[in-house]
């Protein structure tokens, strides 16, 4: 089935090709140039609509493969292909960055070929890291996104543009060449085991590396992906990038470039290094657990709009890397869910921050206040996308932070109990900042005429908004898309679950899972539930039939066997972890 | 029957109507029609549903309504031997206690609409279209709530109408208390939230499931005394949920500031509905609750406690308003009281008989502050009988029926709750009597001081008005009918709701509770919520009905001596104990005990966190930077000093050394020949001779 389609090179270099076009454009044809960059960035989105349509949910391997020969002498390869996790994120990417361009429109009025280029550039880059299955084409695609970033930060950004550019590019820098030295370490211990010399991640994936080797290889690759995430206490550029990034790469960063890290625990740490991930378990909770409560505790403090969104973010990537290492099909599934949901609502926030920038160029809370009572339009949106962000039910991050909850209370009461404090938090420094700019009377002058948003605008928040509500009352589309991807991982790092995705009828893929003695040493014990003890009998319990029922339970099956469950004393399964 | 799913959708489509397109283009007249008939046909579906549910027989009355799988199965290990899987269904749930909530909603919420239609007739054309939006979004998410089937169903409605009452409270946002009071009232009830959803959780965890009927099938099939410690973590967990959005102690705060809302919002959101999800959610767990003895008395003591604590606010509040949300606390606490001692009935008996008085109380008080052009303090009115003849009338019947004078609904409601704590416990049973002659005096505290009397205040410019708004320059005058209209409605209400609930000593045969009683028991656990309800004689039970009377009536009748008669005395008793009073005044400081700890605790330890990051987090990232270019500095110093200065001396060495030889290299022939001359010699003078 390989190289049956090419719709992956199509989706990659669809933007290169807008980047080349627009570089044999004269400078001056400022109109015409946006008109392109639109067009590709568009067309971007348009050939990945495939994507969702034709992904086969059924099956765990990787599809629209392309393999070509690349580097024959280290047997590196062209090897593009996806799963639902890459699939959604790479429409995440294809959606945002048509968003950002269109944002672009008159944000933008230096060197404006430039800018196209650059963004059109960090298009591929991100598609790229996405879509690749080959290590080092990853790692390529991985560094090449820097450099366009980089220089929007640096030329086009506010105030501290270059110190911030700097700062993310050496900081990323850094985490990649560590990421590069375990990419290598793998490939040489791929090379001693098995005589092959290749970067195949397919093949790493299903591979078991020595216990040593993975310590090391993980917090190699840790390094380099929670640095991207940003995971605490790694997280200090981004609110520096973001606060001076221009308003379509603020856009692009914490819609798509943060999901670069939890993208590679998921890709890479988690199935290449499933042992190592259990030992790391720990130290990746506690940092998750404090990202949450503190940077939404740091986020309360700011006094500029986007750097309280920026510190959100941290606490929303927390919540995800959270969620991830529940390492049960609850939690990753939540995790990769509230992943594309921090992509709508946080690029949303930033759009939001960007369009009374243009107008009022100041980032200061203090400098608004009252808008609602000229911008109507903009405090209905601002607070949609508030309510999407701090996980109002029936909208989408409630979803994500409902499913990461649950898959860790499965794991620990006291790590569901803290990360659900940060949800407390959450709605205080969103309310507080939604009062301080939309509330109250219009203090400033300069605010008394502020135009309300334009259709071009509001065009741009209108996929958003949709998607919030679509993911919000009906995420089975997502979910369902993301089943077999999900199995996949978990069944590496958890694999006593691999005979319940068997039983569930979802492929789970061929990755023999590792020495169960090791991967099943992380997981804390907890008391014991009341549940039933099989799947197909809870299955039948939670089928609610719909009709007028009588008295009797709709329990059906699943109450059969409750009441020989094994229970512990009731004493241990007491609440004492639950509201100490 | 099936069709009960577009109960809370008419609402919600005429919340989308007036809110996308109302704000820009309808009239008032438009915008206000739209959201009432879409809560009219809203009630009207309740009400053929309850007619319909009435039809079957009583223990197959449920009606569940699937609509789409919300969230799909996923696996989910529970513990090493348990498995469970995780999916949600998006599903609807009509039984007789969805149907008697329905009903109050969407009917209390009809009357309360027609009145907003008047009331706020002054507001501009966007802001009224606005305001009816978000007030049918309340019922949406409010219906929502009480029709979900499954926790996180309920759950949407549950963050659903504290979003609308954000709104709501926060109406006139350009007024800072107005703001401030709609952040405080999410927030307080995002605290009590995360205890529901953690809840939630641990109800998933344990059960396997979150639908309602099944959990509390599976719990009553626990054999006694099992799991206790669990099943009571989920309930204390569920009740925190319910004290944020109950406005129980120690989670009351943002009720009383919540009346920055509009007053029809105050009636219908924080009087009459929104703030009995509380109270629901108990009931509708009845049977999980009861097998968490101790969690049950913690209700039952923060209830009386609750109802005890705001009474004695509501004696010395100035602001009409004020009074009356100290008082829907109280009422609160009853509810929760008989919930604490299993009087689920009860309970929700109170609420619908609360709902009607509670709401004709304010939407009287909404009458008398448009009259007086937003004038809410007490001290400022008096005498306003003659003026107000209707809203006097109507607010006296939601008075007497509070105070609990026979045959009023009141009575009837809180004497069953009274009777219920006198079995269970003599001690929550004396408190809730004395809470029951504090409210009747302050009640009639309230009445006296708005309407007998003498006429205290002009109407002058007050500080709740805004720009555009124009004070009343004329005497007070009696609201339009569309006013008095829904006042006349629901005091007849207040009158004739309690007829559904006479209890058998009274001749009754308590229809309410044959209704509701199969939502709170299980199959065969009959016994469970009705233990005791009948361990009085029916003398006794006369007997107490007629303390409660004495007590009611001895209430008012302080009430008139300190406020009509002698207005002089509440002065002078005020001052006998200065402190008390400043007390009350100021609400026991709760206030400003959460503003020094929590809330400034928690904003000091962001401002420090933020230092925190900056200086040392961020320190460390721009010092490895800082360090770095010093040692490039101390290496490019190194390269320039050491490794460049060896290299330099290389070359001047052999420069130098370069320079001896090189003036051997003259290039001049003669000097060459002399030199082979030389060398020849010597070669010949070492062959001679060595």
């Amino acid at each position: 089935m390989e190289n049956a389609s090419h719709l992956l090179s199509l989706i990659l270099f669809t933007p290169l090709i807008g980047a080349v076009v627009l570089l044999l454009l004269p400078k001056a044809a400022t109109t015409a140039i946006r008109g392109v960059a639109n067009v590709f960035a568009l067309a971007g989105f348009l050939v990945s609509v495939p994507l969702w349509f034709r992904l086969d949910q059924t099956t765990a391997n990787y599809q629209f493969v392309e393999r070509f020969r690349w580097i024959p002498s280290i047997g590196a390869e062209y090897l593009l292909g996806v799963d639902g996790l890459s699939a959604l994120l790479v429409l995440l990417t294809t959606l945002m960055g048509a968003i950002a361009v269109a944002a672009s429109w008159t944000a933008i009025t230096e060197r404006v070929k430039e800018y196209y280029v650059f963004l059109l550039l960090l298009q591929t880059g991100m598609i790229g890291a996405f879509v690749a299955l080959d290590f080092l084409l990853f790692f390529l695609f991985w560094e090449v996104m820097l450099v366009p970033m980089y220089f929007l930060i640096g030329i086009w950004g506010s105030d501290n543009r270059l110190y911030s550019a700097i700062k993310f590019f050496l900081y990323t820098l850094a985490g990649s060449v560590v990421l590069l030295l375990g990419i290598l370490t793998l490939y040489f211990a791929f090379h001693d085991a098995t005589g092959v010399y290749t970067f195949d991640i397919a093949r790493y994936q299903t591979f078991a590396f020595a216990p040593a080797l993975q310590w090391w290889v993980f917090l190699a690759f840790f390094l380099g992906f929670a640095i991207k995430v940003p995971m605490f206490p790694f997280h200090t550029w981004l609110p520096d990038a973001h606060t001076d990034a221009p308003t379509a790469a603020s856009v692009i960063l914490a819609a798509v470039l943060l999901k670069m890290g939890t993208y590679g625990f998921l890709r890479f740490s988690l199935p290449m290094l499933p042992t190592a991930t259990h030992v790391f378990l720990p130290l990746v909770v506690t940092l998750a657990l404090i990202g949450v409560i503190y940077g939404a505790l740091v986020a309360l403090a700011q006094k500029d709009w986007k750097r309280l969104v920026a510190y959100s973010s941290v606490s929303h990537m927390a919540m995800v890397m959270l969620g991830m290492f529940a390492l049960n099909p609850v939690g990753v599934t939540g995790s990769i869910i509230q992943q594309l949901n921090h992509g709508i609502s946080t690029g949303a926030l930033f759009l939001l921050v960007g369009i009374v920038y243009e107008r009022r160029h100041t980032r200061a809370i203090a400098e608004y206040g009252g808008l609602s009572k000229v911008m109507p339009v903009y405090a209905a949106i601002f607070l949609f996308m508030t309510m999407s962000s701090i996980g109002l039910p029936a909208l989408n991050g409630f979803i994500g932070e409902l499913l990461i909850l649950q898959g860790v209370f499965a794991v620990s009461k006291v790590w569901a109990g803290v990360a659900a404090l940060g949800i407390v938090l959450g709605a205080a420094y969103m309310l507080w900042l939604y009062q301080r700019t939309m509330f109250g009377r219009i203090e400033h002058p300069k605010n008394e005429d502020l135009a309300d948003v334009g259709p071009r605008e509001f065009a741009t928040f209108v996929p958003l908004i949709i998607l919030a509500i679509w993911i919000g009352l009906y995420p089975a589309p997502f979910i369902n898309r993301l089943n077999t991807s999900v199995a996949r991982i978990v069944t590496r790092v958890s694999p006593q679950y691999a005979d319940v995705f068997k039983a569930a009828g979802i492929d789970c893929g061929a990755g023999a899972p590792q020495a169960p003695a090791v991967a099943a040493a992380g997981v804390p014990s907890f008391a014991p539930p009341l549940a039933s003890s099989a799947l197909s009998a809870s299955s039948a319990a939670s089928a609610v039939p719909a009709t007028s029922g009588g008295t009797a339970p709709a329990a059906g099956g699943g109450l059969g066997g409750f009441g020989s469950a094994p229970c512990a004393d009731p004493a241990a399964a007491a609440g004492g972890e639950t509201h100490k | 029957m099936r069709l009960i799913w577009l109960v809370p959708c008419l609402p919600a489509l005429g919340a989308l109507v007036n809110g996308l397109a109302g704000v820009r283009l309808f009239s008032r007249r438009t915008s206000g029609a739209i959201a009432c008939t879409a809560l009219l046909a809203a009630f009207g579906l309740s009400a053929v549903a309850f007619i319909q549910l009435l039809g079957l027989s009583p223990v197959s009355r449920v009606v569940d309504v699937v609509l789409w799988t919300w969230i799909p199965r996923m696996p989910l290990q529970l513990t090493s031997a348990t498995l469970g899987s995780f999916s949600v269904p998006l599903a609807l749930r009509l039984d007789a206690l969805s149907a008697v909530m329905l009903l109050v909603v969407t009917g209390i919420g009809s009357v309360i609409h027609l009145y907003a239609t008047a009331y706020m007739a002054e507001e501009p054309r966007g802001g009224y279209a606005r305001f009816f939006a978000y007030l049918n979004l309340f019922c949406a998410f409010m219906l929502l709530l009480v029709l979900g089937s499954n926790f996180l169903v309920m759950f949407i409605g549950w963050e659903g109408v504290g979003l609308a009452s954000y709104l709501l409270i926060g109406f006139y946002y350009e007024r800072p208390s107005a703001a401030d009071a709609g952040k405080k009232a999410f927030l307080t009830n995002r605290v009590g939230d995360w205890g529901l959803l953690l809840g939630i959780l641990l109800v998933f965890a344990t059960f396997g499931t979150v639908d309602f009927r099944e959990v509390a099938a599976m719990v009553a099939a626990l054999p006694a005394g099992a799991h206790v410690g669990v099943v009571s973590a989920i309930c204390l967990l569920l009740f925190i949920g319910a004290t944020g959005k109950s406005a129980q102690v120690p989670l009351h705060v943002w009720l009383p500031d919540a009346m920055e809302g509009p007053t029809p919002v105050s009636a219908l959101i924080h009087a009459a509905t929104m703030v009995t999800a509380g109270v629901y959610l108990v009931a509708r767990n009845a049977v999980l609750f009861s097998h968490a003895p101790q969690v049950m008395t913690v209700i039952a003591v923060v209830g009386v406690v609750t109802a005890l604590f705001a009474a004695t606010i509501a004696l010395v509040q100035p602001d009409i308003k004020r009074v009356l949300a100290y008082s829907t606390v109280s009422q609160l606490g009853f509810m929760f009281t008989a919930l604490g001692l299993g009087g689920f009935t009860a309970a929700v008996f109170h609420l619908v008989t609360h709902a009607f008085f509670k709401a004709l109380l304010f939407l009287g008080s909404g009458s008398v502050i448009h009259a007086l052009g937003g004038e809410q303090d007490m001290r400022r009115m008096g005498g306003l009988r003659k003026f107000l003849p209707v809203t006097y009338m109507t607010m006296f019947v939601g008075a007497l029926a509070i105070a609990g004078i026979p045959p009023l609904s009141g009575f009837f409601s809180k004497d069953e709750i009274l009777l219920r704590a006198f079995l269970s416990n003599r001690a929550i049973w004396a408190v809730a009597v004395l809470t029951a002659l504090l409210t009747a005096f302050y009640m009639f505290r309230l009445m006296a001081l708005t309407f007998f009397g003498e006429f205290r205040g002009a109407p002058a410019e007050s500080p709740l008005l805004l720009d555009g708004e124009v004070p009343h320059a004329h005497a007070p005058h009696e609201a339009p009918s569309m006013m008095t209209v829904p006042l006349m409605v629901l005091a007849v209400g207040a009158i004739a709701a309690g007829f559904l609930g006479v209890p058998a000593a009274l001749f009754g045969r308590n229809a309410f509770e044959h209704f509701l009683l199969p939502v709170f028991t299980s199959p065969g656990h009959a016994e469970l919520a009705h233990a005791g309800a009948h361990g009085v004689s029916v003398g006794g039970e006369v007997g107490l009905m007629a303390l409660s009377v004495v007590v009611a009536v001895a209430g008012i009748a302080l009430a008139r001596r300190w406020y009509v008669v002698h207005p002089e005395r509440a002065g002078a008793v005020a001052a006998q104990w200065p402190r008390l009073h400043r007390l009350l005044l100021r609400r026991y400081f709760v206030d400003e005990f959460y503003g020094v700890t929590i809330i400034r605790g928690t904003l000091a330890s962001s401002r420090w966190l933020w230092r925190f990051d900056t200086g040392l987090v961020d320190g460390l990232v721009n010092g490895s930077g800082k360090l770095t270019l010093i040692t490039s500095w101390f290496s490019g110093l190194t390269d320039r000093t050491v490794v460049d200065a060896l290299v330099n001396l290389l070359g001047r060495t052999v420069a130098q050394a370069s320079g001896v030889v090189r003036s051997l290299q003259s290039g001049l022939v003669q000097n060459y020949a002399l030199l082979m001359l030389f060398g020849i010699f010597a070669f010949v003078t070492l062959y001679l001779f060595v």
